[in-house]
């Protein structure tokens, strides 16, 4: 057997093995919902997949989805580039370090909840999820960015010294490389947290066109299978979403020849 | 080019690294710091290079000129190949500095090996990479701490003579506690002990 089919072999079988996995967890899934019997305590599989197609007959169904997806991601983004510019405001001056620490961690143990009811209060509802996302986002971000700045390894920084590199090549060949492992974790773990803490911002504050509303909605009406469609929604997205995202830091950090 | 060292003093975790040391070196050549592990060479070089503060003294360095740094470890940047490790310290354009550097890497004896990063290469191999790198970077003074400490005896041969050839016009100081470097080497070899660092013998070699 030749290289490539043999990794093709491997491939397949690890597809196999998945696709088994899945179908183990189905059948569980299935079988509680033979022997439970209520409909609004757990529907079957088949029945919210169902669910999804018919939702998605309905033009509505793209634009909540779309809708929750921007919210996220906005709340997201801003988390990368608050927290990474803190983070080099906090590594660059001890004072800077000393009066945004006690912040960034009071933010990190408040409860996403208080935030999305204090939100509600302070601004407007439409807002409310991109800043619950932004505010999980941003100290993940800032902890790990600061933590990749201070690993970097100084003897490095001792060459790049001796050798004149100034502050820009510094930056490119020392610190980037160095940090970007512990951004690429930041943006897996902030990606993830964003999702949930954006969902559930959403259904608080019963936002227009969106996935938490519809999650609201499904509660109000005790449409079981509603809430299971919207969640699968919700979780297919964020996987693909953190896979896209995946695919995109590894093209980052090819650019900077990180991770060989 | 001129470097003269006067009463330097350092405190180093509570020892005394450098009490009031002096020395003045020659314009060119090179010069051998010799002595045993642990005696504040490296510290000495550090403070010279600018990389390490020192408590009072004065160094005075000449022209404001470059420096060119051999460190006891290799120091190369692990995410980038060894050809791009040379040429991040030169000032030309890419294309230029990409093949100077592969240049450099030939004189080294790295021929074909310009593409492969540090973590592919042998420790001996990464240390002739470090020494390509400072000799590509030029200057009036090199600073060498143990730099042939990883490679074997041929190479280290090889490399010697490189290092004389390319640095003719320049000061170098060379720190070993190696006295076969210091004798292929050295134009004048200070012996040292410490710490604090003390100049115990001079050897000048004709």
């Amino acid at each position: 057997m030749t290289s490539t089919t043999q990794n093709k072999f491997i491939v397949k079988h690890k597809m196999a093995r998945k696709l088994l996995v899945a179908a183990f967890w189905l059948g569980i899934w299935q079988l509680i919902y033979l022997t439970v019997q209520q409909e609004i305590l757990i529907v079957s599989p088949v029945c919210v997949v169902q669910r999804i197609f018919e939702l998605s007959r309905d033009s509505s169904f793209y634009l909540t989805a779309l809708y929750s997806m921007l919210r996220i991601l906005t709340g997201f983004a801003l988390g990368l580039f608050i927290g990474t510019v803190l983070a080099l405001l906090t590594s660059a001056s001890q004072t800077m370090y000393d009066i945004f620490h006690p912040i960034i961690s009071i933010i990190k143990s408040t409860p996403v909840a208080s935030f999305i009811i204090l939100a509600l209060v302070w601004i407007q509802s439409a807002h409310v999820p991109a800043f619950t996302s932004f505010l999980m986002v941003t100290p993940i971000v800032w902890g790990n960015v600061t933590n990749g700045i201070q690993k970097t390894d100084k003897r490095l920084l001792q060459m790049a010294y001796s050798y004149r590199f100034g502050a820009v090549k510094t930056l490119k060949r020392v610190y980037i490389p160095s940090v970007m492992p512990y951004f690429t974790a930041a943006c897996t773990t902030g990606l993830g947290l964003a999702w949930k803490a954006g969902i559930a911002a959403e259904v608080l504050a019963n936002t227009e066109f969106s996935i938490g509303g519809q999650i609201y909605n499904s509660k109000i009406y005790i449409e079981t299978a509603d809430l299971f469609a919207w969640t699968t929604v919700v979780i297919v997205m964020s996987v693909i979403l953190e896979w896209l995202m995946i695919r995109l830091m590894k093209k980052v950090g090819q650019k900077y020849n990180v991770g060989r | 080019m001129k470097l003269e060292i006067k009463n330097l003093t350092k405190e180093y975790d509570g020892k005394i690294v450098l009490d009031h040391f002096s020395l003045t070196f020659p314009q060119k050549g090179t010069v051998c710091l010799f002595g045993p592990s642990g005696c504040g060479k490296t510290t000495l070089l550090n403070c010279i290079a600018g990389l390490e503060r020192f408590d009072s003294g004065v160094i005075t360095i000449g022209q404001k000129d470059k420096i060119s740094c051999v460190f006891q470890e290799d120091r190369l940047l692990p995410w980038i190949s060894a050809k791009d490790n040379v040429a991040a310290v030169l000032s030309g354009n890419a294309k230029q500095n990409g093949e100077e550097a592969v240049n450099w890497l030939r004189l080294v004896g790295l021929a074909g090996e310009e593409d492969k990063h540090p973590a592919q290469l042998s420790g001996g191999m990464r240390q002739r990479v470090a020494i390509a790198r400072a000799l590509a970077y030029g200057g009036g003074l090199f600073l060498l701490d143990e730099p042939f400490h990883a490679l074997d005896e041929e190479s280290k041969t090889q490399i010697i003579s490189l290092i004389k050839e390319q640095t003719t016009n320049s000061l170098v100081i060379l720190v070993t506690h190696d006295s076969r470097e210091a004798e292929l080497l050295a134009d004048v070899t200070y012996v040292l002990s410490g710490p604090p660092v003390k100049i115990v013998d001079t050897i000048t070699n004709c």
